[in-house]
């Protein structure tokens, strides 16, 4: 049998031929009047690890309690591995969740939540029991095994709910929140524990989360949503680097957003005016602008250089008062005061521990290139 | 799904009943669903009926509502009984009296009881489970019991009054039992437990924090009682009061061992009809008027209460 | 914070008034006169006179036998009803059965009495059955009200309880019966067992209703307590009551201990 490839090296996302395992059709659901969510379509590769991004409110968790069978769409269809789950009751679905309270089975022991699902599945109790003592071992808990859940810490709740979800081997993995309970450390080195379990048991994980920096570090694939509706779907560096509307852009990362109106595009360059950034902006240029159209240009903090003198050959050069700067130890925060008022953010690395460190009130140049902004329309 | 499964008679059975609405989720909410129209609604429809029968000597002594005469069936009823409820002031004045009684009963359970909810409360563990305890114990000893107990102090040879006369206090014994002043310690006697436990459990999850951040801003602690405690501790009150108000409104056993000949309350009034008048019709009349006038609002009340609030 | 001495004393005078009846009872348990007024000396013999009284013992025991039924009936239909109010999602009739199920709550008990022993006098009519009224009355009577109770208890403690396990017992494979029984009734036990206790209480203190539904030969021990102290004062009574009180005291002390016990955990 050949070696199992990595969806998130193979990318079968962008290979035409390659066929969806789970296929999302226009699903909605309402409850009254209220759409919480609307009209979603989506793909989604054998193998990947899947995270639906959004606030609070925007539907998510909905969308993952459909795929799980808790809720019932008000239309539109789901096919795992080919085979349409509406009519299916969760108990029977190829799916397994992890719930963000862990719903851990308080008066079982850690291994009697483990098993428990496989002994829904008719396995004998010897099997089951061995199968896990394996699991157990995969997420390092074999000391625990007979102990109340209320006997752990979060963080070994966590890894329980998790081997006990994992132990049928679902066609998919349906994670809410999963690392929202723990400290930031624990966070971390959890992240990497999941992604590891994850490609060592290759099922298709889809995460809902809210924190970016935890979609960004995780998935193959993320998907932004917004009030019910998926706003952008992409691999996390397309995402950072190329959102396609001001909601995503601001939504991951920190971002500078400048308002501004098309002027004029020469061949390399694409001109926006931009009063409250003092010059006009000078971007890469994207098709379909027309004259004077009312555009947004975003730019990464970390994409912005500060300089005492002003720099030579640089697209794009602002003066600017320093108001604040905050040491973070492996970068710093500067908050830039322009002449409009406007504040920008910049991220500077401290990789050398070199000249003057700048201060609060100097006098400072903003410069990035041309390739740095992103011309948002939406 | 294995193929078992699907062969099995249990699921071509289930199958089968499930296009007649059988399924086995209607059947479990069949189960209390029947048992209680049967034996809780029903039997309301049945003391209408009889509400509006006559009285007549007979097993059972009431008559009949359908009737079969010459012309085929044709019903017979009567609105006399009701008709003699509103005449005889009896009645009438059992029910406002009924009312009156049960309302300062609640309101002096309210003034002992608040007190003692408030200290418990506060009191530091393990002394408040101690507390709780010795206010629960008497709630799970027998209710007739408790009140006979306070036959043999309150009556005219009984323990009160000879204390009283022995230390001097007074020459003449005390005339409670068998008037309205037993009847309102019996009731605030035996409810007590009822009124201080809702209270406990709401003063208890009080925060002491708004308690200090009302001092901290100028508050002397009866202002901070009134305008914090009292306030925030009031879904107690109305729960305790409405655990006191509603059944007192309705008793039987106190009025009937501690009260007297004068002493109207609508529960012993319809006992009364009942047992030693043996009129089934009047007793029912008095029972359809009792869930008119009392039972109904309240349950509107509850309804509405559990509408609003939501904890 | 009230530092004053107001509370304390108010509450002390408070638990005076709770005990000095139930302590009365017991001192005259003891009291070899009759009279309350005269202390004749201690004395059991009011305890071996009740112990020998066959009306009272079988009061007792029929009492006794109807509490157990109607308690474990009870207990089974209101967990269904309470299942059903909170788990089943959208029940066609709901607000009847919600209506149903806490109106024994607010309703008087001389109402209920009355038109269960209506319904059962009509019924006997109808189709014969119950065939006279005894202890199959009462004890469907006395199911009827206390279920309503365990309703209210098992009601809220479901409220309370994290739904999410259920729902991960259901996503592991479970189904819906498989989830109650595996799942939700360990968890709700203290609600049920409260709720059973409660019922047996209620059942084994109730007069009114009794009295209504009973019929000869199915005295209850309300009954004849009633009966007795109707015309007065008898010690032996006292002696039952004082028994009682040992009984409820040593029952709440063992569950104190173990709640201690557990929350100690």
């Amino acid at each position: 049998m050949a070696e199992p490839s990595l969806a998130a090296d193979a990318k079968p996302w962008n290979n035409s031929a390659a066929t969806p395992f789970i296929r999302i059709k226009n699903i909605t659901k309402k409850f009254g009047e209220f759409a919480a969510v609307d009209d979603i379509t989506l793909d989604i590769y054998k193998g990947e690890l899947f995270c639906l991004l959004g606030g609070s409110g925007c539907g998510k968790s909905t969308l993952l309690r459909m795929l799980a069978g808790f809720e019932a769409p008000t239309s539109g269809s789901i096919e795992i591995d080919g085979q349409d789950v509406a009519k299916i009751a969760a108990f029977d679905r190829p799916t397994n969740m992890m719930f963000q309270s862990y719903a851990l089975f308080p008066h079982m022991s850690v291994e009697k939540n483990i098993a428990y699902g496989l002994l829904r599945e008719g396995v004998p109790k010897g099997e089951a029991m061995d199968r896990v003592a394996d699991m157990l071992r995969l997420v390092k808990l074999q000391d625990f095994a007979k102990r109340k859940p209320h006997q752990l810490s979060g963080g070994q709740q966590q890894r329980v709910a998790l081997a006990r979800s994992l132990i049928k081997q679902p066609k998919l993995l349906l994670l809410d929140e999963p690392l929202g309970a723990l400290d930031k450390k624990l966070r971390e080195e959890t992240q990497f524990e999941l992604i590891q379990i994850q490609e060592t048991l290759g099922v298709t994980f889809i995460v809902v989360t809210h924190d970016q920096e935890e979609a960004m570090t995780l998935s193959t694939r993320i998907g932004v949503m917004k009030d019910g509706k998926i706003v952008q779907v992409g691999e996390p560096p397309q995402i950072y680097e190329d959102p396609n509307s001001k909601y995503v852009a601001d939504f991951i990362g920190s971002v500078n957003m400048f308002e501004g109106t098309v002027d004029v595009a020469v061949p390399d360059t694409l001109r926006i005016k931009s009063p409250e950034a003092g010059i006009d902006l000078l971007v890469e240029p994207i098709a379909g602008l027309k004259a004077n159209q009312d555009v947004s240009v975003a730019i990464r903090p970390e994409r912005i250089a500060v300089t005492r003198h002003k720099p030579e050959g640089v697209a794009n050069i602002v003066e600017g008062e320093v108001e604040e700067v905050a040491y973070l130890g492996n970068i710093s925060i500067l908050r830039v005061k322009l002449a409009s008022g406007k504040i920008l953010k910049v991220t500077k690395s401290n990789l050398l521990h070199d000249e003057e460190p700048i201060k609060w009130d100097e006098k400072v140049f903003l410069s990035w290139s041309n390739a740095a902004g992103i011309v948002l329309t939406t | 799904m294995s193929a078992f499964q699907a062969s099995s008679p249990w699921r071509k059975t289930a199958a089968f009943l499930a296009r007649f609405g059988l399924t086995g989720r209607a059947l479990i909410i069949a189960v209390p669903m029947i048992w209680l129209l049967v034996f809780f609604l029903v039997p309301f429809l049945v003391v209408m009926k009889i509400s509006v029968a006559e009285p007549m000597i007979a097993r059972p002594p009431y008559s009949p509502l359908f009737v079969q005469g010459p012309d085929g069936w044709s019903i017979k009823a009567t609105i006399g009984n009701y008709a003699y409820l509103w005449e005889d002031s009896l009645y009438i004045n059992a029910y406002w009296s009924s009312i009156k009684i049960a309302f300062f009963s609640t309101v002096l359970a309210l003034l002992i009881g608040y007190p003692m909810s408030y200290y418990i409360a506060r009191s530091p563990e393990p002394k408040r489970s101690l507390l709780l305890l010795l206010i629960v114990l008497p709630f799970w000893t027998s209710f007739l019991l408790r009140v006979y107990a306070w036959i043999g102090i309150l009556k005219t040879k009984g323990v009160l009054n000879a204390m009283l006369m022995k230390i001097g206090l007074i020459n003449e014994p005390l005339i409670i039992m068998q008037t309205d002043v037993a009847v309102y310690i019996g009731i605030v006697y035996t409810y007590l437990p009822f009124m201080i436990l809702p209270l406990y459990a709401n003063l208890v999850k009080l925060d002491d924090s708004l308690l200090e951040a009302s001092a901290d801003l100028g508050a002397g602690p009866i202002s901070t009682f009134f305008r914090i405690t009292i306030p925030l501790s009031m879904p107690g009150i109305v729960a305790g009061s409405m655990l006191v108000f509603i059944p007192a409104i309705g008793e039987f056993v106190i009025p009937a061992l501690l009260g007297g000949p004068d002493t109207l309350m609508i529960g012993k009034v319809l006992w009364t009809e009942f047992f030693s008048n043996r009129d089934w019709p009047v007793a029912s009349a008095v029972a359809i008027a009792m869930l008119i006038l009392l039972v109904i609002p309240i349950m509107l009340l509850r309804l509405a209460q559990s509408k609003g609030a939501d904890t | 914070m009230k530092r004053s001495l107001f509370l304390p004393v108010v509450s002390f005078i408070g638990f005076l008034f709770l005990y000095i009846p139930i302590v009365s009872l017991v001192i005259f348990s003891f009291n070899k006169s009759k009279l309350v007024t005269v202390w004749g000396g201690w004395s059991t013999k009011w305890y071996g006179e009740l112990l020998n009284d066959p009306q009272i013992l079988g009061a007792a025991w029929i009492s006794l036998k109807i509490g157990f039924v109607s308690a474990t009936l009870a207990t089974v239909l209101g967990t269904i009803a309470a299942m059903v109010l909170t788990r089943f999602g959208r029940v066609r009739g709901r607000g009847l059965l919600t209506g149903m199920v806490t109106a024994p709550l607010v309703m008087p008990e001389v109402i209920t009495g009355l038109s269960l022993l209506l319904l059962f006098v009509a019924m006997e009519a109808a189709f014969g059955w119950p065939a006279g009224r005894g202890m199959l009355t009462i004890i469907i009577a006395h199911t009827t009200f206390c279920m309503a109770y365990v309703a209210v208890v098992v009601q809220s403690r479901l409220v309370d309880m994290d739904d999410s396990i259920e729902e991960a017992a259901s996503d592991l494979g479970a189904k819906p019966m498989r989830v109650f029984f595996d799942i939700t009734l360990p968890m709700i036990a203290p609600a049920l067992i409260s709720g059973w206790l409660l019922s047996f209480t209620l059942s084994l203190d109730d007069l009114v209703i009794a009295s209504f539904v009973s019929g000869p030969g199915a005295s209850t021990l309300p009954m004849v307590i009633f009966s007795k102290v109707r015309l007065g004062v008898t010690p032996e009574i006292n002696a039952l009551a004082t028994l009682i009180v040992v009984v409820v005291a040593i029952g709440i002390s063992i569950s104190w201990y173990f709640m201690r016990k557990k929350a100690k955990t």
